[in-house]
């Protein structure tokens, strides 16, 4: 099991070669005919975020109690972005690379992860501009910025583990993309994006961080924009505050073996 | 006849134990989960069709090795196993050295994609880094003459274009072991050429190679060894010769599906060839420009109407072939002779009877000889495979 997630060997110099050029024709391909190109990648998540800045600012004034209100929603949106967007992508990788899987050897694993790849770069990209917002914001940059690195680490880890599970699964059951939507469509209610978790009544806060993107956007909140906000390590005892993270590691654990086990077939269930 | 000429080492490249490989295709692909909700419990129809049945075989280091077959035998379900892209049902597969990943060329280009991306996307998948792409990219895109159209995108190139791409990159592959399904099957007169002198070049460096193809032609000409698998299982393995004939039979049979009874005794004339000198002595080498002598000889069998004598040069060449027709069905041997002006080398007769149907009946390989460097006529003054009748006009 400790092999699976941690063997070096799967990022050889071959596939490192791979990885590169799959992840560079994706970037070439994704914004091919359109004049601004890559720009888009940076306008789409301004654009969503100065719509829903509007929405919930003017209209429904949700910002109270909060410092920074256009950094903590916009990079909330980022964020969850890159899950959505990680985790879409990442299930129909195997199925769209059909004609690939079916007739060469290539380790099956690298068809996913060059789609995350992608998705991280994009994220990547979209948090320069997070950064440059919070600055014009009034967030002043501070040590605790440093506690974003585990914690984008824990978000890569999440929706690659996701991604591998749900492409696995979408090679049987074409079924899942539809599901996935609808769930992810919830889960962004259901995750305090929108809204500060202020406005939940305090003994509903606690079951919000079951979900590992919760405690993940909240913490990351709270070590880059704002100390204001709720985490699940101030709500509950550690001992319950860090079942998000254990969520994370048993998903990723299951999520390789089960991909695992499948990829033997992938060729012949395409 | 010999099956391992071209094998210096007895080094095992490829051996497969035992290998079955079964699909199960359920008669209603659940797709969906509602349709596995709703047959949960009922009782699931899959048939298990059996696609390789039990083979076994080895491919030695340096080897050509042909594999041929007609469609729906296990060739390519064969092929994908060794690739690594299917896993056997049962048996094993032991791969000493490295394999191309590559079973149909062009598997992996991305149609939005310019020549030049492409070229690199695919290195990458042979297992190339950026560097080493950019240090053959000038040779890959001279071998494709595609020069001017490189930074066009893909789709916009013809089929054939494509393959050119494709194979010229295929063949920078320096992995232990090479696959080629179906190469030639594409592609104009000109790229085939090309592919065939690719594979030249291939024997003579000892490359261990796996060809697949429909070519019997190329079979004979280039492949060391060769094996026919035929629903699902090895019909024949060895000599190239012998399974391309089989092979054809194979097809012929089913084109006259049962018209006539199969009798192998009626159908095998046994032809031999044997060379003499002009004084009736056995001889197998002979000076260039030398008369040789051939005595044919063959079981008069009914059906028998022609016998054909074809001389092929070692490495593979056709030099000419000659038909005599049989007016007497009695008659049991004739003497050929003949005065080739062919180099010196080593040469090998192919005999084959042809029955009135026009139908090959037998087709084997026959003596050896060879031309030697001493010349009859005075000094050489040509080169090549043979010399053609020709005269030097110097009227103005």
């Amino acid at each position: 099991m400790y092999n699976i997630l941690l063997d070096m060997k799967y990022l050889t110099k071959k596939n490192r070669a791979i990885l590169r050029e799959m992840v560079s024709t994706d970037f070439k391909v994704r914004y091919q005919g359109s004049a601004l190109g890559y720009i888009w990648s940076l306008l789409r998540p301004l654009f969503q975020f100065a719509i829903l800045y509007v929405v919930f600012v003017y209209i429904f004034k949700l910002n109270r109690g909060v410092d920074h209100f256009a950094a903590y929603l916009f990079f909330g949106i980022v964020l969850w972005n890159f899950f959505v967007e990680a985790t879409s992508t990442g299930m129909t990788a195997i199925v769209s690379n059909g004609d690939l899987i079916r007739k060469i050897s290539i380790p099956r694993f690298l068809v996913v992860v060059s789609t995350s790849m992608s998705a991280i770069i994009n994220f990547l990209l979209n948090l320069v501009v997070v950064i440059v917002i919070a600055i014009i914001n009034g967030v002043e940059p501070q040590m605790s910025w440093f506690l974003m690195i585990p914690l984008l680490l824990e978000l890569f880890i999440f929706a690659q583990a996701m991604a591998f599970f749900l492409c696995a699964l979408f090679v049987k059951f074409r079924d899942i993309n539809y599901i996935w939507e609808v769930i992810t469509q919830a889960a962004f209610y259901g995750t305090p994006i929108l809204y500060v978790l202020t406005m939940v009544p305090a003994q509903y806060q606690k079951w919000f961080f079951a979900n590992p993107m919760a405690q993940i956007i909240q913490d990351a909140r709270y070590a880059f924009v704002t100390h204001q906000t709720i985490t699940g390590w101030h709500i509950m005892r550690w001992q319950f505050a860090i079942i998000p993270i254990i969520t994370v590691c048993a998903v990723a654990v299951f999520a390789a073996l089960y991909f695992k086990r499948e990829s033997k077939a992938f060729a012949e269930n395409l | 006849m010999k099956d391992t000429q071209n094998t210096d080492t007895n080094e095992v490249a490829i051996a497969v134990k035992g290998l079955h490989k079964d699909f199960l295709l359920p008669h209603q692909r659940k797709t969906s989960l509602k349709q596995a909700f709703v047959s949960i419990g009922k009782k699931n129809y899959k048939t298990r069709q059996r696609v390789l049945d039990g083979v076994d075989f080895e491919i030695k280091k340096g080897e050509f090795f042909g594999i041929v077959g007609r469609n729906g035998g296990g060739k390519s379900t064969l092929l994908k196993i060794l690739a690594g892209v299917y896993f056997p049902t049962k048996g094993t597969v032991d791969i000493n050295g490295e394999l191309t990943p590559f079973i149909e060329l062009g598997v992996g280009f991305n149609p939005e994609l310019s020549g030049r991306d492409n070229i690199f996307l695919n290195g990458a998948l042979l297992g190339f880094s950026r560097k080493e792409m950019e240090a053959m990219y000038d040779e890959i895109v001279a071998f494709s003459e595609l020069e001017q159209f490189m930074d066009q995108k893909l789709k916009n190139y013809s089929s054939g274009m494509q393959v050119r791409l494709a194979f010229s990159i295929a063949i920078k592959a320096h992995n232990d072991i090479l696959i080629f399904d179906e190469v030639l099957a594409v592609g104009d007169e000109a790229f085939q050429r090309k592919c065939l002198d690719v594979f030249e070049q291939y024997k003579a460096n000892k490359q261990t190679v796996i060809l697949v193809t429909h070519d019997m032609e190329t079979v004979r000409q280039f492949c060391s060894r060769a094996m026919l698998i035929n629903k699902g299982k090895i019909a024949e393995i060895g000599d190239p010769r012998k399974v391309a004939q089989i092979y054809s039979r194979l097809n012929q049979e089913s084109i006259d599906s049962a018209t006539e009874a199969t009798n192998a005794k009626d159908k095998d004339a046994n032809i031999q060839i044997t060379t003499y000198t002009t004084e009736d002595k056995k001889k197998s080498s002979f000076d260039a420009g030398e008369t040789i002598r051939a005595k044919l000889s063959w079981q008069p069998i009914p059906d028998l109407a022609h016998v054909v004598v074809n001389i092929y040069k070692q490495s593979g060449e056709h030099i000419t072939g000659f038909r005599y027709s049989i007016k007497d069905a009695s008659r049991s041997h004739v003497w050929l002779n003949m005065t080739p002006n062919i180099n010196t080398g080593k040469y090998y007769f192919i005999v084959q009877g042809v029955s009135k149907q026009n139908r090959a009946i037998n087709e084997q390989r026959g003596a050896e000889f060879s031309v030697t460097g001493t010349y009859v006529k005075g000094i050489k003054e040509w080169s090549g495979l043979v010399s053609v009748d020709h005269a030097w006009d110097e009227k103005a």
